[in-house]
Formats: C-alpha cells, sequence, structure tokens
C-alpha cells in the first residue's frame, strides 16, 4: 500500500442515490451514482423503503461498473470506506452491510464514514495533472439537500468538525418538494421551482424567513437559541395559505410569482444566517455542497455575499455535490494519510451521527 | 460441497455446511436479536470462518434467505450475500426462510404429515407457509408463503415463533414455538435441494407487502 495515496473504495446509501466511488489519495479515480429519484416522483418525496429496495439490487451493478470505470481490482484497493450515518436507516443498512461485506471477503480495513462530512471531503479532489488537493485554512461548510441543511466549520477534516447551525424541522430541498406539490410542479421541486421563479417577481409576495426574530437570533456576543439555525416548516404553511387566499377570491394563482418569493425565502435566510455565521467564527473558505447547489439562485447570492464578506467560495462540480461515493472514498483516505485507525467491522449505522463523529 | 448459508428474515445467522462434513456441519452461529443485525452478521460471519479454517476459495456456493421477514432485517442478510457472492465469484441462490423451520421439523419427533410454519411478521401478522411431509422425504412446500393475520391460517399444527405468539388462533407445537429460521437447516435444506438434483431460486427477495407509500391525492383546494 502507499500511504501516501492510498486506493480507497467508497460506498454511499444514505438517501435515494447509491454510490461507488474510487479515489486513489486526493485523485478522483471513479464516481459511479445509481438513483432512485425517478421511483420517487409519483410519491413526491423520497420514500424511505423504495429508497432501501432500490438500493438493495443497485449496490453490486453500481460497484462492478466503478471498478470498471477506474480500471482497478478490489485486490489493488487500499481500503473500503462507507457511510454510516446520518440518513435513512434502511437506506443506510444495505450500504453498511455491503461494505462489511467486502471487508470481511477482501480482508481489507474500513471505515465507517460521516456523510456530511464527506459532503466537505470533495474539496480536497483533483483531477487528473493537478497539485494534490488540500483544503483552505478556516474553512466552513454550506450544506443544502433535500436531507439536510446545515453550516460546518472545519477546523481539520479528520479530526475537528463542528456543527454550526442546522434546519430545525424540514430540509430546504424538502421545502422545496413539498412547495412544488403545492403548485403542481412535480418532483423534485427544486430544479422546477428555480426554472419557474426565473420568469416571476420575488418582490410580488413577501414570504416570512424562519427563526430571524431577535429572540432566536441574540446578538453576536450573546446569541439566541438558534441564531445560526435554520425552519422551514412555516414557510411552508406560508405559502400554502397564499395559494389558499387565491383560490378563495376566485383569482388565478400567479404561479410564477409565488415560485419566485418562496425561493427567495430559502435563499435570503439560508445565505444570510451562512454568511452570520461565518463571519462571527473566523471562517474565510466557504464549501457549497448537496443538491440544493444547483440552485441558480443559492449560487447567485451565495457568492454575492461572500464575496461583499470577504469570504472565498467554493463549489465543486454538480456530480459531487449531490450524495455519491467518490466523498465517501476521499474522506476515507484523508483518514488513512492522517494515520486514523480504521473502525472494525461490529459498528452499528446511526441515522443521527453527530459531525463530531467523523469516522466511528 | 461446502455451502455459506445466510438468514436474516428474522434473527441472523449463518452456517457452513457441506455434504463432506459430519452431520454436513462446518460451523455455525446464531443471535437471538431481531434488530441487530447490521452490527452481529459479519463479524459473525467473520469468525466463523476463521474457526472453521475456511476461506473464500474453499467455499462452492452461497445461498441466502430471500424471506419473507421484516424488510430491514432481511436486506441485511441479502446484500451481504450478495456482495460475498460478487467478490469470490461464487453462484449465488435464496431460499425461502421458512424453510429452515420446515426442515427442523421434519427431522423432529413431532412433526405432522401437515403442517403451517410461521414467523412474526409484526403489526399482528404472520409470515406462513403449509408443508406435507412423507417418511423419508424434504417437506414440500404446498401453500405460501403468505402474511396475514393469524386467526386466517388454515388449522394445521404449527411451528415457529409466530406461531408461539398466537398460541389461541393457531394450532402452536410447544416444542416449536420460540424457533426462528436459521441458516443451518436453510443451507442443508439447500445441499440436499442440489444433491437430489433440483434446482435453487435466485437472491430475489420475498418482500409480500408493498412499500406502504401512498400516492398523494389531489390537494384540496379552499371553496
Ligand atoms: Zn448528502
Amino acid at each position: 500500500m502507499n500511504a501516501n495515496e492510498p486506493l480507497v473504495l467508497g460506498i454511499e446509501s444514505s438517501c435515494d442515490e447509491t454510490g461507488v466511488g474510487i479515489v486513489r489519495g486526493t485523485s478522483l479515480l471513479s464516481n459511479t451514482v445509481s438513483s432512485s429519484m425517478e421511483e420517487h416522483v409519483r410519491f413526491g418525496g423520497v420514500i424511505p423503503e423504495i429508497a432501501s429496495r432500490a438500493h438493495l439490487d443497485a449496490l453490486v451493478p453500481t460497484l462492478q461498473q466503478s471498478l470498471a470505470e477506474a480500471g482497478v481490482t478490489l485486490e489493488e484497493v487500499d481500503a473500503v470506506a462507507v457511510t454510516a450515518g446520518p440518513g435513512l436507516a434502511g437506506a443506510l443498512m444495505v450500504g453498511v452491510c455491503a461494505a462489511k461485506a467486502l471487508a470481511v471477503a477482501t480482508g481489507k480495513p474500513l471505515y465507517a464514514i460521516n456523510h456530511l462530512v464527506a459532503h466537505v471531503g470533495v474539496g480536497v479532489l483533483q483531477a487528473d495533472g493537478e497539485r494534490a488537493g488540500v483544503l483552505p485554512q478556516n474553512l466552513g461548510a454550506l450544506l443544502v439537500s433535500g436531507g439536510h441543511t446545515e453550516i460546518l466549520r472545519i477546523k481539520s477534516i479528520t479530526d475537528d468538525v463542528e456543527m454550526l447551525g442546522s434546519t430545525i424541522d424540514d430540509a430546504a430541498g424538502e421545502a422545496y418538494d413539498k412547495v412544488a406539490r403545492l403548485l403542481g410542479l412535480g418532483y423534485p421541486g427544486g430544479p422546477a421551482i428555480d426554472r419557474l421563479a426565473r420568469t416571476g417577481n420575488a418582490k410580488a409576495i413577501r414570504f416570512p424567513r424562519g427563526l430571524t426574530q431577535p429572540k432566536y437570533m441574540g446578538t453576536a456576543e450573546e446569541p439566541g437559541p438558534h441564531r445560526y439555525d435554520w425552519s422551514f416548516s412555516g414557510l411552508k404553511t406560508a405559502v400554502a395559505r397564499c395559494v389558499e387566499q387565491f383560490e378563495a377570491r376566485g383569482e388565478p394563482v400567479p404561479v410564477a410569482d409565488v415560485a419566485a418569493a418562496f425561493q427567495e425565502a430559502v435563499v435570503d435566510v439560508i445565505t444570510s444566517k451562512a454568511v452570520l455565521a461565518c463571519r462571527e467564527n473566523g471562517i474565510t473558505s466557504l464549501l457549497l455542497g448537496g443538491g440544493v447547489a444547483a440552485n441558480s439562485r443559492l449560487r447567485q447570492l451565495t457568492r454575492e455575499r461572500c464575496s461583499a464578506a470577504g469570504i472565498t467560495l467554493h463549489v465543486p462540480p454538480m456530480d459531487l455535490c449531490t450524495d455519491n461515493g467518490a466523498m465517501v472514498a476521499a474522506l476515507g483516505a484523508q483518514l488513512m494519510m492522517a494515520g486514523i485507525g480504521p473502525s472494525g467491522i461490529a459498528f452499528a449505522p446511526d441515522s443521527s451521527m453527530p459531525v463530531t463523529t467523523i469516522s466511528a | 460441497m461446502l455451502i455459506l448459508a445466510i438468514d436474516t428474515s428474522a434473527v441472523a445467522s449463518a452456517a457452513l455446511v457441506s455434504d463432506d462434513a459430519m452431520e454436513g456441519v462446518v460451523g455455525n452461529f446464531s443471535t437471538e436479536d431481531t434488530r441487530s443485525h447490521a452490527e452481529v452478521l459479519a463479524p459473525g460471519i467473520n469468525r466463523m470462518l476463521a474457526e472453521a479454517g475456511v476461506t473464500g476459495s474453499d467455499i462452492d456456493a452461497i445461498v441466502t434467505g430471500v424471506g419473507p421477514g421484516p424488510f430491514t432485517g432481511l436486506r441485511s442478510g441479502i446484500a451481504t450475500a450478495r456482495t460475498l457472492a460478487f467478490v469470490w465469484q461464487k453462484p449465488l441462490y435464496g431460499m425461502m426462510s421458512l424453510d429452515a423451520v420446515a426442515l427442523e421439523v421434519a427431522e423432529s419427533t413431532v412433526a405432522a404429515p401437515e403442517f403451517i410454519v410461521a414467523t412474526d411478521a409484526r403489526r399482528k401478522e404472520v409470515y406462513w407457509a403449509r408443508y406435507t411431509l412423507e417418511e423419508g422425504q424434504l417437506p414440500q412446500l404446498v401453500d405460501g408463503p403468505h402474511v396475514g393475520f393469524a386467526v386466517d391460517v388454515p388449522g394445521v399444527p404449527a411451528y415457529g415463533a409466530g406461531a408461539g405468539l398466537y398460541p389461541d388462533a393457531l394450532q402452536a407445537n410447544p416444542d416449536f414455538s420460540f424457533e426462528q429460521p436459521d441458516a443451518l437447516y436453510l443451507g442443508q435444506f439447500a445441499l440436499a435441494r442440489l444433491a437430489a438434483g433440483g434446482e435453487l431460486p435466485d437472491s430475489t427477495p420475498l418482500y409480500l407487502r408493498e412499500s406502504d407509500a401512498q400516492v398523494p391525492g389531489p390537494r384540496k383546494r379552499a371553496l
């Protein structure tokens, strides 16, 4: 094994993507993803049992394809890494069992990885030929997806990660899905609302920004209970009420304006709180991750506000922002290179694994 | 022929069975717990292989219980078996998990010529199947597997932990009232079928229930 550039295979199954990725040190060799998204369309959201069934059937084919794309064999792999949490319990179980079986069958060490920290791990990945990737100093990460909405501080990706704030109810992506359903725009809601919002007037309606009142915010010196946290369930209710009012008056619902105003409310509160958390915690570089990183308005406003606050923004390529196995492999390789020992094969998947637990 | 059998339809269990070994058993383990398969299964298999001095290249085929059983637990065994078969490049077969208890009944002194095997399906239901048994033969599956309420199961002697849970509704045999499908019997059943020239199905799980997901209806409009 090359201790400087270990060959690591990563497995991800925490939500509806079955991902297997392979990295050598900080070089990405393959990133294969099989999504069950299509199967959830008629339900308007991810159904855990359907996702779990799909993981079971996709896992070995995805593994096979990822090895073929990387042009490596299992014998050459130095270690296996797997998402152990947080995520959907039944979905995590499939990837964890497959990863443990890989470890048993090959005798390779196994790392049980934190999914959220793995999203940050893609920051080290470099395309072929570039210099080896190193994460910037004073790094923060803003993760926004259908499953999570968090702001993290990363002092060291292998041993010091802290959660500064998170959603206290729905994830931002979940709010997009629910509002899209309300407006009859289909699933997934993010791209549909993003597209329609471009033709609407975001200022036509003002929707609430959750947890922004002084009692939640406090001050920098005396922070309130939810200074860097988000809440999107009230926003969803406000959108529903607004739509009902138009209907009750017999007026057509201005769908584009509602979509634009909703999107503005989400993106405004996410970016303002994220930038506030960065400023007050000495964060000078921010990495954007999660599927909602594809949202054009979120990228635009995050860029504007970061630049105004003197924060350097990093947005990885989209296929590394959404859930994938390469990010798990990337973090596994970082742990190995830092000399951190493997997790063994007796750990339990943990659907609410805290970010302070980088590996089990 | 050496078979690695795995079943997680109720408890987690694994076994190494061979037609060359005494009594057919090379190694086995099982837990009593029905909810910690992801933790215990891989270490259990690892230990069993080490104690038996068996490596992947010694194994001729892998057999996994395909249920019925609670979904998350059931999948942990199938995911494990599929991955092992992929890495070791071995043939993989599925066996209906209730067959394990049926074989155990057939080998006991309390067997009835026609009987039910039942396991806990949670939500006040059982997974069940009906078997017939002729002297010197393997038990023959004649109906099932099904999922349903105990009161709706045919009235013949019933074996397995599902029968033990509902002794008023089922003719539960007390000797088998806590018995769960065990990979040891599943492996032996598979071995016997293969030896008799029979075929085994693939590893597709028998969920028997839909995913419970509801397609949302149209939103109610105001007024
Ligand atoms: Zn994610």
